[in-house]
């Protein structure tokens, strides 16, 4: 039964990060392409830690690897802000 | 059969295959630079591929320690090397400008 | 075919193309970070092969602080270095076919080796002396008690780099501050990286981990709060070089007091082998975050110049 619920969401969140990686290599510039890459890899790895952390037999270690998730989150969304940032201020310098 | 330790250790000597050619052949130092750490992967991989002793069994410690100690010297070796070539632009330019 | 062994094929074929695309693309910015990206996916490649040690300082260090220099060194490249005419073709048919050759007899030879192999003895006999060794992890054991000499001397060839680039030139121009997300966040996460070293360091007795992963760490973390402009936290004056000196000097110290006791060099006596083990540990995790932060800065610092030209006015 838990490892029907792994299965199912390590798949869900394999199927986020397809959809991240196409709109990396599909979207047209540097925006959008930052857009699917954050919010896609975001939520993809946090269905694949879910579906890990159901698997560690040991509680403190599924919630360690909650708590990776969320640094990761952090770390995108700080990273993510300062690409954007870089990109408004190329284009501003080409106006 | 292909096992782990054969795959990985022809992949490691595949890769530093790679990285001697590049290293050889490339005239950028920086890409030069880059081509000596694959070529050192490479070896590294030769190294813990060897170490392996199968899905069960607790690999051999020395080679992990000998790869460890690798790791660390290539990076230095790498950081100096950086300084080196940034060392000899300077000089370069100072040359071209004269 | 076992699952695992797709798994290898497939993490083989990446590695390859991976390889392949950083030696020989166009653009410098996109090979060094596909070597990043190498780097990682070689240490899932340790992981698989039962090296989680390996596997932290391949993540750390070759990908990590290996990548930071590399882009470091791309910032300061001047734009008017594009003056790669392509080898002749002669020189490139005559390297590749001794590459090849090259290749091919070291496959020969491996899988020569393998075949002949005669079971695992230099692991057993770490396995067999790992209880005198003062620690539970067989990694930490080789490391720093049974081939001490080798890590001895690592800690000096890193020194040596250290000094080869403190002399090449002046530091590189810092950063300007970063805005209020990076700094809250570096201000969130530096003091979590402290922690994660220090716990690495700890655990690296009895499960994956150690020093050197620790000090990478520790590093990463004094580069990206140098990358956020805040690099006045770091020890002043004299006392960076000191702690990036501090390792090999109290390695070295350790193992000529312990010939006090009628040791040899490096002979720790066993019922005191775990606490010398963590005395070291700890005096080379500090250097080796010194070392590679210093590396990084790149050169000798500007402002303790300035300080010692403000102290002689």
């Amino acid at each position: 039964m838990i490892d029907l619920l792994s299965i199912f969401l390590i798949a869900g969140g394999l199927f986020f990060y397809c959809a991240g990686t196409v709109g990396l290599l599909r979207l047209p510039d540097t925006l959008s392409r930052l857009h699917a890459v954050t919010k896609a890899d975001n939520l993809g790895l946090g269905l694949l830690a879910l579906g890990i952390a159901l698997q560690i037999g040991d509680p403190l270690s599924a919630v360690k690897v909650l708590l990776i998730w969320l640094l990761v989150l952090a770390a995108s969304a700080a990273g993510g802000q300062l690409i954007a940032q870089h990109v408004v201020e190329q284009k501003e310098e080409t106006k | 059969m292909l096992d782990a330790s054969t795959l990985y250790g022809l992949l490691g000597i595949f890769l530093a295959s790679l990285g001697l050619h590049a290293t050889i052949l490339q005239r950028d130092i920086l890409r030069r630079i880059l081509a000596i750490n694959i070529l050192g992967v490479g070896v590294f991989l030769v190294f813990i591929a060897t170490a392996y002793n199968g899905p069960g069994v607790a690999p051999d410690a020395v080679p992990h320690a000998l790869v460890l100690t690798g790791i660390v010297v290539a990076v230095a070796a790498t950081a100096l090397a950086l300084a080196l070539q940034r060392r000899l632009e300077m000089l370069r330019r100072e040359s071209d400008d004269e | 075919m076992t699952p695992i062994i797709l798994l290898d094929t497939l993490l083989a074929i990446i590695l390859l193309v991976l390889a392949v695309v950083a030696l020989h693309s166009e653009n410098l910015r996109q090979s060094i970070f596909v070597f990043i990206v190498f780097g990682l996916v070689t240490a899932l490649v340790w992981a698989r092969l039962g090296a989680p040690d390996v596997a932290l300082a391949e993540a750390a260090i070759g990908s990590g602080i290996a990548g930071a220099l590399l882009l470091a060194a791309l910032r300061d490249r001047q734009p008017g270095c594009e003056h790669i005419e392509p080898r002749p073709s002669w020189q490139v048919l005559t390297v590749t076919y001794l590459v090849i050759g090259v290749g091919l007899t070291a496959s020969w030879a491996f899988l020569d080796a393998q075949a002949s192999r005669s079971g695992p003895a230099i692991g057993e006999m770490v396995q067999a002396e790992l209880a005198h060794s003062g620690v539970s992890n067989p990694v930490t054991a080789v490391l720093l008690n049974f081939r001490a000499y080798d890590t001895l001397l690592e800690l000096a060839v890193l020194f040596a780099a250290l000094i080869g680039v403190m002399a090449l030139g002046p530091e590189r121009s810092a950063p300007q501050a970063a805005g209020p997300l990076v700094s809250h966040f570096v201000a969130w996460l530096t003091p979590l990286l402290i922690l994660a070293a220090g716990y690495l360091l700890w655990v690296g007795a009895h499960a994956p981990g150690g020093a050197f992963q620790a000090g990478a760490l520790l590093a990463a973390g004094g580069i990206i709060v140098r990358l956020s402009g805040k690099s006045g936290i770091f020890p002043k004056g004299a006392w960076l070089r000191v702690l990036a000196a501090s390792g090999y000097g109290v390695f070295l110290f350790v193992g000529l007091a312990v010939m006090a006791g009628d040791n040899a060099f490096l002979q720790y006596p066993s019922d005191w082998a775990g606490s010398l083990i963590l005395l070291i540990e700890i005096f080379a995790t500090l250097s080796i975050a010194a070392s590679l932060l210093l590396v990084y800065l790149g050169g000798y610092p500007n402002a303790w110049m300035e300080d010692k030209e403000s102290q002689h006015a």
